[in-house]
């Protein structure tokens, strides 16, 4: 027989289900001047009380909305009944990163999206019991070290420390094989730690989840550029059996207009990287300094663009607005982020551009000439376009400015590795989902397939990757 | 771990230190350089590679103190470590065999301009160097800098050695003189390298200088390196370091090298805080 969500609504109509639990977060007013994390979790209480809202279907739709099939509705039954821990191992059955992942992915467009409660009220916080296991989980320090095979006496070369790369490592010491990271910064995590902020997502939590690969055996060597100096053919003569290209879509994206290289116009990254990786905001206690804008413009409209507003408020701005050449609607943040930036006082300016920067005579930005848009006919991603309205420029006076508006693929690997195809935009082409690329042995996944995409989808590439690899070994 | 095998002062305010480094020893090639952070919660600074020894598997840098991070690498001591060293970083150095090349270097660009002179050399090229500091007490690397290259020709703004006056009036006169020169090198304090570039510009000699605009990763992620080169935009770290001097734009080098002018004063106030109490 089939069981669909709808028949298990159906069925248990009777039960009264009590309404979604609501996560305590820090004051807009407080927060807004602190770095400290914005949500603060659910209560035990609350958990118990979020779990029992799930109606366990038999064919629980969300699973299909979760890019790693995590086994929703069975940890969300051993959460109502309070075996927590266990609840949290279960997620890790297929999702390594459980507490980044509770706090990061778009559970809206995921699993919550396909709750089935979510026709009628509001879908269970599938996200937020998740973060509960995990945090329940680590604050325990009860890490449990799950068995790891026999040693295969192959060993495979993971470059890049993202969640893409932190997956694979883990899935694949597990199988038994000798796992060597190679990052290119001096600190693991990926945009986990140099991109997203604190307040987002604690580094404590990043660096407890690398802790635990290194307690499984996985060596991390940081510091090391893959592509210069040490090159992947370096790494196969090494004696690695199999490399996975997991380095991310890490450069900055201008927008080529006068007045680009002023001083106080940062590109995302690089304002984000001062901040996170190397703490800037806790300067001088950490030597990295940041401009610290009154005035900030930050263009663009994803969670990227949320994260640089929200840092800059943080770091004392005055006016910190949003600059985005479309509406709300078009907007690609999370809801949850555009929610988050207004309560703290972000403003925004829709269907704005910028065409020119203005500088004072020190070479400092001060003003930004913006042009009006319009929405036109749909484009290729569906979205209407924007177009110029003539006539109409005008001025926002600013002191610094974040450019948000994407990344590219980093070209160091593809340049330095012969044979190894990529496609028109510089990211690695690869056969198909086991992340197969043109070289022999040679296997990719995460942003640097996909272009920027989120934590999950690298996390769900890495899965599909490990698995290809260890077969390929065992050939 | 990267230790530090050998450091002493070359002058009183520029150091050498030999640090241990061999995957970077073993790869390193004439003008590319490393990024090192002096602790966990320093900053990522780029500094050139002199030398290296393969063998003893440690590489040469040579600095100028002029900032915290610079000030607290010349207090670190023979055998203690560093937080982290990456590299090498950066294109290498074009070397071919072009003729008639002047390398110049100014101040602590000495360091900098000498493994460029030495590859040059044993590329085979006629290798002139010029090189000038504020005084004779303050000159380096007098002796390698004569072994690495064919003649060598030296100028102190004050007259207490050498030439009395500036790299760039040797420059001149040697292409006054009528010597053939196919190619500069230029590596120094920034007001130095536009000059040079002005020297050689109405001869049409091309002059390649090596730029040193604030960096952070260092590996093309993040963009604080850009440089205007010929009117576009470039990232030093991994479009450079080393440009056509005549297409470069100096006055926003000069800018961008600005931008953290009163946060530098005050990293190094709380360093010298943190230091004495100790
Ligand atoms: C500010 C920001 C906010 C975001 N917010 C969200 C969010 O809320 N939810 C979400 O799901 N996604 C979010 N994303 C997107 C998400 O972080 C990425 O899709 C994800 O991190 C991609 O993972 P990855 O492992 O492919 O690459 P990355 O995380 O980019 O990791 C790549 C790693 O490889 C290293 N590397 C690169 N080149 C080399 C080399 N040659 N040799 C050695 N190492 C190298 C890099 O230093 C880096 O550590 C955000 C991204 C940013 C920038
Ligand atoms: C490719 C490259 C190679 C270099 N090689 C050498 C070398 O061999 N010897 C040497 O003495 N110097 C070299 N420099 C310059 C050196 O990096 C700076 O002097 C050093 O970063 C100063 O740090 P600080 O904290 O001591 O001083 P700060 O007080 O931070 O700064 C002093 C000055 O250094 C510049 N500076 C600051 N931070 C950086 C940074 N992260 N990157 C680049 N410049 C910065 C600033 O413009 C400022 O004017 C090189 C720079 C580059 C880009
Ligand atoms: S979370 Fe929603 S869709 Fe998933 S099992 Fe529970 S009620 Fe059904
Ligand atoms: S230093 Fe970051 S791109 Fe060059």
């Amino acid at each position: 027989m089939n069981h669909t969500g709808a028949d298990a609504m159906e069925n248990k109509k009777k039960r009264e289900i009590k309404s979604r639990q609501i996560m305590p977060e820090q004051d807009p007013l407080v927060r807004r001047s602190n770095f400290e994390e914005v949500p603060l979790g659910f209560t035990e209480e609350q958990a118990i009380i979020e779990a029992s809202r799930c109606l366990h279907c038999k064919k629980p739709l969300c699973v299909s909305g979760c890019p790693v099939d995590v086994d929703i509705p069975g940890f969300i039954k051993l959460i109502s009944e309070e075996k927590y821990m266990d609840a949290a191992r279960a997620i890790k059955e297929t999702n390594s990163l459980p507490a980044v992942c509770g706090r990061v992915c778009p559970q809206e467009a995921q699993c919550e999206k396909y709750c089935i409660l979510g026709k009628k009220q509001d879908p269970v916080a599938i996200g937020r019991l998740e973060r509960f296991a995990a945090d329940y989980e680590r604050n325990a320090g009860d890490i449990k070290i799950p068995e790891i095979s026999e040693n295969t006496g192959k060993k495979v070369a993971v470059v890049g420390a993202g969640p893409a790369g932190l997956t694979i490592a883990g899935d694949l010491v597990k199988k038994g094989h000798k796992v060597t990271i190679f990052e290119g910064l001096h600190k693991a995590g990926g945009v986990l730690i140099y991109g997203i902020p604190e307040f987002r997502l604690p580094k404590a939590i990043v660096d407890a989840e690398v802790e635990y690969l290194v307690r499984l055996g996985v060596e991390i060597r940081t510091n090391v550029v893959i592509g210069r100096g040490k090159t992947v053919d370096d790494l196969f003569e090494e004696g690695f059996n199999a490399v996975f290209l997991g380095v991310g879509a890490g450069a900055p994206v201008f927008m080529d207009i006068p007045g680009e290289n002023l001083g106080g116009i940062y590109s995302a990254n690089e304002y984000l990287t001062r901040s996170n990786l190397m703490k800037a905001y806790r300067f001088p206690e950490y030597d990295t300094p940041i401009a610290l804008g009154k005035e900030v413009a930050v263009l663009g409209g994803g969670n990227v663009a949320m994260d640089s507003v929200r840092t800059a408020l943080r770091l004392g701005a005055n006016n910190a607005y949003i600059v985005y050449r479309r509406t709300e609607a078009e907007m690609p943040a999370r809801g949850e982020e555009i929610h988050h930036a207004k309560e703290e006082g972000v403003k925004f300016k829709y269907l704005t551009a910028p065409i020119e920067y203005i500088g004072d005579d020190k070479g400092w930005v001060r003003q930004m000439r913006c042009i009006q848009m319009e929405l036109g006919e749909p484009d290729d991603s569906g979205r209407r376009r924007p177009v110029p309205v003539p006539g109409s420029e005008f001025i926002i006076d600013v002191d610094m400015v974040v450019v948000a508006i994407g990344t590219m693929a980093n070209p160091v690997v593809p340049a330095t590795t012969p044979g190894l195809d990529t496609n028109r935009w510089g990211y690695i082409a690869t056969r198909d989902e086991t992340g197969e690329t043109s070289r022999k042995g040679v296997y990719a996944g995460g942003d640097i397939v996909t272009g920027s995409a989120t934590v999950i989808l690298a996390m769900g590439a890495a899965k599909k990757a490990a698995k290809a690899i260890d077969e390929y070994l065992k050939r | 771990m990267n230790e530090i095998k050998e450091a002493f002062w070359l002058s009183h305010q520029i150091v050498q230190m030999e640090i241990h480094a061999p995957d970077i020893a073993d790869k390193r090639k004439a003008g590319q350089f490393v990024v090192l952070m002096t602790d966990e919660r320093g900053e990522r600074i780029p500094l050139t590679i002199v030398d290296s020894d393969v063998k003893k598997g440690t590489i040469t840098i040579i600095f100028q103190v002029v900032g915290k991070t610079t000030t607290c690498l010349a207090d670190m001591k023979k055998g203690d470590c560093l937080f982290s060293v990456l590299g090498p970083l950066g294109k290498p150095t074009e070397i071919e065999n072009f003729g008639n090349v002047v390398c110049v270097g100014g101040g602590v660009g000495i360091g900098v301009i000498y493994p460029i002179a030495r590859a040059l050399k044993d590329a085979g090229n006629e290798v002139t160097s010029i090189i000038g500091a504020r005084t004779k007490d303050i000159l380096i690397l007098e002796s390698e800098m004569r072994a690495a290259s064919n003649r060598l020709l030296v100028a102190t703004d004050d007259g207490s050695y050498g030439f009395h006056g500036f790299v760039s009036q040797v420059l001149q006169s040697l292409i006054d003189e009528g010597e053939r020169i196919d190619r500069v090198f230029a590596i120094g304090p920034v007001p130095m390298m536009r000059v040079i570039c002005t020297v050689t510009r109405p001869f049409d000699i091309k002059t390649i200088v090596s730029l040193n605009p604030i960096m952070v990763d260092a590996t093309g992620m993040c963009g604080a390196c850009r440089v205007a080169v010929g009117g576009e935009t470039k990232l030093a770290c991994v479009d450079g370091p080393e440009f056509d001097g005549h297409q470069v734009d100096f006055d926003l080098l000069t800018d961008r090298l600005r931008m953290y002018y009163f946060q530098e004063k005050e990293a190094v106030e709380s360093y010298r805080c943190r230091c004495n109490g100790k």
